[in-house]
């Protein structure tokens, strides 16, 4: 009960901001309705909406850090955190109040970016569903990283550091803008060693119905979530302790 | 009864000592006030007493509860209002009171009781609608205020109230302040002299992490031998520099 208050009042932070559903929403529509564009005029394989549709939903998703590490390191700046600390809350409240309100909105950023895709020639199929499924494990690494960013660097930082560097990272190294094969050696070798392009891969095999490709990716995925997610935790609870 | 008592409480930060030995004691119902210049331990005696930083040594007893050792005891009897304004922006007067409630896991009826009673306390009927982020300095700090007194709490600490508030402001706050006396034991740190004085019942001048007078507005002057509050503290400070 407390950390569901807690959650929404996070989620109406979030929703209350017309920046977030700007860029949460809005930018990830423009570019696939532009890579769209350019595709009908001069057709690639890449930007073929089966293939661009997955790589938008997963980029999309570096927005969620972005919202999420700002809604912290404000709070944290602003003394709510500090008055919060001194109420019934715990760490757990405050761990899952900032990260539970993400992942609706991961899904429904998932529901809306594939609804478009249906809107511009993606097949209707249950493999969609499947798709909007797997964005859940996959947000929990972008959330994870909200979490550890807000955890230590303030608002302005959060801007460059999750605003610029993450969302170029995640973009670049995901293949979804060029295929990674076109550049290979050592940046092929670091995109894969990283969850970008597992997540995009892992979301273009469930909405190719390729479903046993997708655990490999997901393992990856799971693997770099769950280690982001145990440092986020204990940056949030050293910084929890500092203050 | 004694609400807040310390032995020999102490915060050092590498070789700065922040609080050097505080021992005080404040009864039940009192407004203490804490005053110092920026730098005199004042918020740092309060961090360490609503359990957000941990003593370096001593101890401090809320209600007779330790803040080392049974902090989430101590944290269901205290509230504070931080120094600066702790509101959730985004969201209005109402659904920041509703927040709180929802924080200490009141029930539906009593949130409802609870909200309109400090909406009444603080006369917030006029802004109750509006975004806590689109509301003035003064407005802020009031429904800080009221959120920090949601939880009933037995102990309220107020961080340095009116810090950068306007004249009229800082008056309406200094109402509701006088309004609570006596029905929760108040800790207020201030920079402002006539603050302290006006409100209070007793006065502890800090300076360096030390306590150096701890008395009455009328004790403190005549300790210093002067008819002024604010040349009585600053004789009381300039004394201990030498």
């Amino acid at each position: 009960m407390k950390m569901l208050t807690f959650a929404l009042r996070n989620a109406r932070e979030i929703i209350r901001d017309p920046l977030n559903l700007g860029f949460g929403l809005g930018f990830p529509l423009v570019l696939i309705l532009l890579l769209s564009a350019i595709q009908a005029n001069v057709p690639v394989p890449l930007f073929e909406i089966a293939h661009l549709a997955p790589g938008i939903a997963v980029f999309g998703l570096s927005f969620m850090t972005l919202f999420s590490a700002t809604l912290i390191s404000r709070d944290r700046s602003s003394s709510l955190l500090q008055r919060l600390y001194t109420t019934p809350l715990t760490a757990v409240d405050f761990i899952l109040g900032y990260a539970l309100p993400i992942v609706p909105f991961s899904v429904a950023q998932g529901l809306i970016c594939y609804g478009v895709a249906v809107l511009l020639g993606l097949p209707v199929s249950v493999n969609i569903l499947v798709a909007v499924a797997l964005i859940i494990p996959v947000s929990v690494l972008y959330i994870a990283l909200g979490l550890l960013f807000g955890s230590i660097l303030n608002d302005k930082q959060v801007g460059g550091v999750c605003g610029a560097l993450l969302t170029n990272l995640s973009a670049w190294l995901s293949g979804t803008w060029f295929d990674l094969e076109l550049v290979g050696g050592v940046f092929k070798k670091i995109a894969h060693a990283l969850p970008f392009v597992h997540a995009v891969e892992l979301e273009r095999a469930a909405l190719s119905g390729a479903y046993a490709d997708i655990l490999p990716h997901l393992l990856w995925v799971m693997g770099y979530a769950l280690t982001a997610l145990v440092i986020a935790v204990l940056l949030f609870l050293r910084q929890m302790k500092k203050q | 009864m004694i609400a807040i008592k310390t032995e020999n409480l102490t915060k050092r930060y590498g070789s700065l000592t922040a609080v050097d030995g505080l021992s005080l004691s404040i009864d039940e119902g009192e407004l203490f006030s804490l005053l110092g210049v920026n730098g005199a331990g004042k918020t740092t005696t309060i961090k360490m007493l609503t359990c957000l930083s941990a003593p370096t040594s001593g101890d401090g007893y809320i209600m007779g509860k330790s803040i080392t050792r049974d902090t989430q005891k101590v944290k269901s009897l205290i509230a504070v209002s931080p120094q600066e304004t702790a509101v959730a922006k985004a969201l209005s007067v109402r659904e920041n009171l509703e927040f709180i409630c929802g924080v200490h896991g009141f029930e539906r009826a009593r949130r409802e009781h609870k909200i309109a009673e400090l909406v009444r306390l603080m006369s917030l009927e006029s802004i109750i609608e509006r975004k806590a982020g689109k509301l003035s300095g003064g407005w802020q700090r009031r429904l800080s205020i009221a959120m920090a007194l949601i939880s009933e709490p037995q102990v309220l600490f107020l961080d340095e109230p009116t810090l950068g508030l306007d004249v009229i402001a800082r008056s309406e706050l200094w109402d509701i302040i006088r309004a609570l006396k006596g029905k929760v034991t108040i800790i207020l740190t201030t920079h402002y002299m006539e603050e302290a004085e006006a409100l209070s019942d007793r006065i502890g001048i800090m300076r360096d992490g030390r306590l150096l007078v701890c008395d009455t507005a009328a004790g403190i002057r005549k300790m210093a031998n002067t008819d002024s509050f604010e040349q009585a503290f600053v004789t009381i400070v300039k004394g201990a520099a030498r």
